[in-house]
C-alpha cells in the first residue's frame, strides 16, 4: 500500500513530509515543519542545528517516541508507530538504569526480547570490550565517569542489535577533552560495526568529524536548510585545511539565516 | 567503601550508652526519685530472672516471641499489600483518582484509634492484633510507595521501550527496582509504626507479649516489670531496624554504593 516506505534500493530511514505540532494551553507550537528525510543503510547523517530547535524531536520521531502530526516516518521500510528495538538510542543524559550493572545495563535490551542468557552474555561482553569497559561489567552507573557512562550508553544500544542507532547529542556533557576522544571511539566503534546513524548535535566540529553527510536544520519551527556531504577519508584531523573549509561551509549557511 | 569498625566510632558508641546507665543509676541512687524508680541493677536482675521464670503464661522470651510474630505478620502483609496498592496509585491515573482520596482520609488516623472498632469486629483472637499492627505499616509503605512510583524517570521508561520491554518488564524491571529505595525508607518508619501499635493492641486485649508485660506491671505497681518491658522493647527495635538496614544495602546497593 505505501509505496514510499518500501525499501528502495538501501533507503533505511525514509521520513515523508513530517510535521509535528505541541499544543499547551491552547497554544499550538509547530515545531517541525514538513521535513522529509531519506538516510541510506549505514550512512552516517547528522542533524545539524541551533540549540533549540526541533532536532531532538525530530528525533523522537524516528525513534517512535513521538507520533509526526502530519507525515509519515519509515524505517527499514516499515512504519514507525511506537518505540522499538529495530532502532538503538543513545541518550545526551545517558539514562542508564541506575540499579543495574554495566553489564545489566547493556544486556538490558537483549533480556527483555527473551534472548538466553549465554548467548546475551557473550553479545554484551563483546559491546562491553568494544566501547574499552572491560573489568567494569560489576560497576554500577553511579561510580562511573561522564564519559564512561556514555560508553555504557553505546554499548547498550549495541548490544540490541538495532538496525538504526539514534544519538541525541551523546557527548553534549562531556568536557572537551573527554569529548573529542569519545568522537574518536565512536568513529572506530561505527567503523567496525556498521550500523544507520543519526546523530544530533550542535558543535560544527564533531558534525565534520562524524558525518557522512550533514543535515542543517533552521530554527523553529524545523525545515531543512542544506545537505552537505562530507567525503574526507577517516581517520579525519580537526585541523585538516578540507575539514575546516567545511566547517566555515557550515557556518556560513548558518549566518544567513540570522 | 567505608571500614566497617571505625574503632572511633565504637568509643563513641560505647561511651554514650555507659553514660545512660550510669545516669540512670546515679538518678535512682542519690536523688529523691530512688523511693519510687527502680535502678539499673534491680531491672537486670528480674530480666535475667524472668528468662527462666515465668510471668503470667510465658518467660519472657515467649512475650517477646509472641508480639515478634504479631509485628511480623501485620508488617508483612500491610508491606505486601502497601507496595501493591501504592505503586498502583502512582502508576494509573484511575487507581489514583479511585484510591487516593479515601487513602487520604484514612491515613491521618492513628492504629490506636481503630483498637476498639477491630476488637468489634475480630474478636480478641490473634487477627485483630494483626491488623492493628498491619494498618500502621500499611500507610508508611504505601504513601511511599506511591511517591516513588510518581517520580520514575519517565525517560528510562521510555529507554526500555526502545529496548523492546513489554510492559509486564517494565514494572518489573524498571519501576520496581526504581521505587526499592523509598519503599524500603517506608517500611523502615511503618517497622517501627508496627512495633508501636503491636504494644497498644497487646495493652486492651491480651494475656501475653511485650505490651502485655508493661501493661501488667503497671497494674500490679511493679515499675521493675514495667522497665524490664521497655528494654526488651528498645532492644528488639534496635535489633529489627539494624536487619532491615542490612537487607536495603543488599538490594539497594546501587544506591548505597554512591554515597
Amino acid at each position: 500500500m505505501e509505496c514510499d516506505g518500501r525499501v528502495k534500493e538501501n533507503r533505511m530511514i525514509v521520513a515523508k513530509d513530517v510535521k509535528k505540532t505541541f499544543e499547551s494551553m491552547g497554544n499550538v507550537n509547530e515545531v517541525v515543519e514538513k521535513v522529509s528525510l531519506e538516510v541510506k543503510e549505514n550512512e552516517f547523517v547528522v542533524l545539524f542545528g541551533p540549540g533549540q530547535c526541533g532536532k531532538t524531536t525530530l528525533l523522537n520521531l524516528i525513534a517512535g517516541l513521538e507520533l509526526p502530526t502530519e507525515g509519515k516516518v519509515f524505517v527499514n521500510g516499515k512504519e514507525v508507530t511506537g518505540p522499538g528495538p529495530d532502532r538503538g538510542v543513545v541518550y545526551q543524559t545517558t539514562a542508564l538504569f541506575p540499579f543495574c550493572s554495566v553489564m545489566g545495563n547493556v544486556e538490558f535490551g537483549p533480556k527483555s526480547r527473551g534472548i538466553d542468557k549465554k548467548t546475551r552474555r557473550e553479545r554484551a561482553q563483546y559491546f562491553i570490550d568494544l566501547v574499552g569497559l572491560t573489568g567494569f561489567e560489576k560497576s554500577f552507573p553511579n561510580r562511573l565517569s561522564g564519559g564512561m557512562r556514555q560508553r555504557v550508553g553505546i554499548a547498550r544500544a549495541y548490544a540490541n542489535n538495532p538496525k538504526v542507532m539514534l544519538m541525541d547529542e551523546p557527548f553534549g556533557h562531556l568536557d572537551a577533552q573527554t569529548r573529542y576522544m569519545m568522537e574518536e571511539e565512536l568513529q572506530n566503534i561505527w567503523q567496525k560495526e556498521k550500523r544507520t546513524c543519526v546523530f544530533v548535535t550542535n558543535n560544527s566540529e564533531e558534525a565534520v568529524y562524524l558525518a557522512d553527510r550533514i543535515v542543517i536544520l533552521t530554527n523553529t519551527p524545523t525545515q531543512i536548510k542544506a545537505e552537505i556531504e562530507v567525503n574526507l577519508p577517516r581517520p579525519r584531523k580537526y585541523s585538516d585545511p578540507e575539514f575546516l573549509k567545511i566547517r566555515r561551509q557550515i557556518e556560513d549557511i548558518c549566518e544567513e539565516t540570522l | 567503601m567505608k571500614k566497617k569498625f571505625d574503632p572511633e566510632k565504637v568509643l563513641y558508641a560505647t561511651a554514650s550508652i555507659v553514660f545512660f546507665f550510669v545516669a540512670w543509676w546515679f538518678i535512682t541512687t542519690f536523688t529523691p526519685a530512688k523511693n519510687t524508680t527502680p535502678g539499673p541493677v534491680e531491672v537486670f536482675v528480674l530480666l535475667i530472672t524472668s528468662f527462666t521464670k515465668p510471668i503470667g503464661e510465658y518467660a519472657i522470651l515467649g512475650h517477646l516471641i509472641v508480639s515478634m510474630r504479631r509485628v511480623l505478620v501485620g508488617f508483612g502483609c500491610a508491606t505486601i499489600l502497601g507496595i501493591i496498592l501504592g505503586i498502583a496509585m502512582g502508576s494509573s491515573k484511575y487507581a489514583e483518582a479511585i484510591f487516593k482520596p479515601i487513602f487520604e482520609l484514612l491515613r491521618p488516623i492513628p492504629p490506636i484509634a481503630w483498637i476498639s472498632l477491630v476488637i468489634l469486629f475480630f474478636g480478641i483472637g490473634e487477627l485483630p492484633k494483626y491488623i492493628i499492627c498491619g494498618i500502621g505499616a500499611f500507610t508508611n509503605v504505601t504513601l511511599n510507595s506511591y511517591t516513588a512510583a510518581k517520580n520514575v524517570d519517565l525517560q528510562l521508561i521510555g529507554c526500555a521501550k526502545m529496548l523492546g520491554t513489554s510492559e509486564r518488564g517494565i514494572f518489573l524491571r524498571v519501576i520496581l527496582p526504581s521505587c526499592t529505595p523509598q519503599i524500603f525508607a517506608g517500611m523502615q518508619v511503618g517497622l517501627s509504626t508496627a512495633w508501636m501499635a503491636v504494644l497498644a493492641a497487646e495493652m486492651v486485649g491480651a494475656r501475653e507479649g511485650c505490651g502485655w508485660l508493661i501493661q501488667r506491671g503497671s497494674d500490679t505497681l511493679n515499675i521493675t516489670l514495667v522497665m524490664v518491658g521497655m528494654i526488651v522493647i528498645g532492644t528488639v527495635g534496635l535489633i529489627l531496624a539494624t536487619v532491615m538496614r542490612a537487607a536495603e544495602r543488599r538490594l539497594c546497593s546501587w544506591n548505597v554504593m554512591g554515597e
